[in-house]
């Protein structure tokens, strides 16, 4: 059986220039955030980002990667705006395609099943139509005729997605109450690369939670990173949850140009072990 | 005892819930939580009520359900037994609501959070609106990014199942029910003018026919203040 475990940096170095890349999670919940640094860390550029948005596209945005993003909100959920990607809104530096929630489900729903498209009914009379010209509507053949929207499907050509536990063939749970779209980025995507809190035999999978709670198998899942506190600041219940403390630092430093070099220079210009030192640092002049 | 503005506003959004019976009720932001909770305590016992997360849980704090977002976007959403409460960073004559974007799509004066789920809710479900500060900057006569879609683009659209149900303000509860349905009020909280409405309105609503908005009952008052909000955190979102 392939062991499947890798460094970050090694998940990183598969994102090449121009990719569209997909990231689990939801706001600043279970995002692969330990990926995210990763990759904020290397050369790339021009990537298209499809996510259902919180720190992490506005990390992305932040570090000059970002061509283009594909959401329905980003949100930092206990603080409503990331401040980067209001910036890069606000100066137009990057395009987007702005999609309403179930939409963006719909498109990955329909990449994962290898249909065109798949009709939905959200999004007809608003504006999401008129801004997405790319955007076709369908009519029923059957007797009510209706027309729908044609959500095309996104295909991904990596997906970045964090769980609780995995084993290093690629099998991963969630322990949490939600599993978000990990599944569904996986299936939509040609590369998938999970992080986990931690890399355990495969049969403490099951001693750890409900078999329900197995949400990728390996035929789903290409690498393995044992990422412990891997989504921080954004939460990974039941092995932490948000980290407001942090989060409120980041804005902070986001919406002051004068602050933003230092908190690269601090977090991001090392690597994870140093992220995570000056993390701890700074909980300890909190305590 | 005598109700606060915040206290009549709780009210006013419970009774956006009368008649709902055992739907799943989405109300985004304290004072439209408080409403749905007492809405269930008091006259509509059956609502569902979700934690904000992935859990519903009943009346007495038991975890009664599990609503992961995937579920709710699949099938709750589109199955469109369901009643949001949204907020509105604008809304015009038509119940067109924005949250997206202030100015120009492609490059906006202002990034909000993104249309979310509003083009999907107003598409499957009934919605309704909570705006804590009536204004003319929310009141507009034209929204600048259409999320939540009004009457007039629900039409063009052939919308089945829209539903845009009522706003509720720090001011008042304002529904569509006019022949072309443009926004009129409904009621108007207790001190507030039709004066009032218009200066903070940048649209005009028809308020010939608005009574007053109700009073909470003793029993409410009891809830809201001790059981539900005993901080009084609803005082944050609407002064008094």
């Amino acid at each position: 059986m392939a062991d499947k475990r890798m460094t970050a940096d090694e998940v990183a170095a598969e994102v090449r220039d121009g990719m569209t890349i997909g990231i689990g999670g939801w706001g600043s919940r279970r995002k692969p955030m330990a990926l995210v640094r990763a990759l904020l860390r290397t050369p790339v550029k021009d990537l298209t980002v499809v996510s259902y948005g919180g720190p992490d596209v506005g990390l992305l945005c932040a570090a000059g990667k970002v061509k283009r993003v594909v959401f329905g909100f980003v949100t930092l959920d206990s603080i409503p705006f990331d401040p980067w990607f209001g910036r890069a809104r606000q100066t137009g530096a990057i395009e987007v395609t702005e999609y309403d929630e179930g939409m963006f489900g719909a498109a990955l729903s329909a990449a994962a099943q290898r249909l065109p498209f798949l009709p939905l009914r959200a999004g007809l009379g608003s504006e999401v139509m008129r801004v997405n010209p790319q955007l076709r509507t369908v009519r029923s053949p059957y007797a009510d005729g209706a027309e729908l929207v044609a959500v095309p499907a996104q295909e991904l050509d990596v997906a970045l997605v964090h769980l609780n536990r995995g084993d290093a063939r690629g099998n991963a749970q969630y322990l949490g109450p939600d599993p978000y779209f990990d599944d569904l980025f996986c299936l939509a995507a040609r590369k998938r690369f999970v992080s986990v809190e931690k890399v355990v035999d495969t049969r403490e999978l099951t001693a750890g939670g409900p078999v329900q709670s197995l949400l990728l198998n390996r035929g789903s899942v290409d690498g393995v990173v044992e990422a412990p506190r891997g989504a921080h600041f954004t939460t990974a219940v039941p092995d932490y949850g948000r980290d407001e403390r942090f989060q409120k630092h980041y804005v902070a430093c986001a919406k002051d140009p004068d602050a933003w070099p230092g908190f690269v220079d601090r977090f991001l210009s090392g690597d994870e072990r140093r992220y995570l030192t000056e993390v701890d640092k700074f909980e300890a002049e909190a305590a | 005892m005598s109700a606060t503005r915040a206290e009549i506003a709780v009210v006013a959004v419970a009774e956006l819930f009368r008649g709902d019976g055992e739907i799943v009720a989405s109300p985004m932001g304290w004072i439209p939580s408080l409403g749905a909770k007492l809405a269930r305590l008091t006259f509509e016992p059956d609502l569902l009520l979700s934690d904000g997360e992935a859990y519903l849980i009943d009346a007495d704090g038991n975890l009664e359900g599990w609503q992961p977002f995937r579920k709710m976007l699949d099938t709750i959403v589109p199955h469109g037994r369901r009643h949001v409460v949204m907020g509105a960073n604008q809304i015009d004559r038509f119940g067109n609501q924005n949250i997206s974007a202030i100015g120009d799509h492609a490059r906006p004066a202002k990034q909000l959070l993104g249309v979310r789920g509003a083009p999907g809710n107003t598409a499957n479900h009934r919605t309704s609106y909570w705006v804590p500060r009536h204004s003319k900057r929310v009141f507009v006569e034209s929204v600048d990014i259409v999320s939540g879609v009004g009457y007039d683009n629900a039409a063009k659209a052939g919308l089945e199942y829209h539903d845009v149900h009522r706003v509720v303000t720090n001011l008042g509860v304002f529904d569509f029910g006019t022949p072309d349905h443009s926004m009129r009020a409904v009621s108007l909280h207790p001190g507030v003018t039709p004066a009032d409405v218009a200066e903070a309105s940048g649209f005009d609503i028809d308020t010939s026919g608005a009574g007053t908005s109700r009073e909470p009952t003793d029993e409410e008052l009891l809830l809201i203040r001790e059981v539900l909000d005993p901080k009084g955190l609803r005082d944050k979102e609407v002064p008094s």
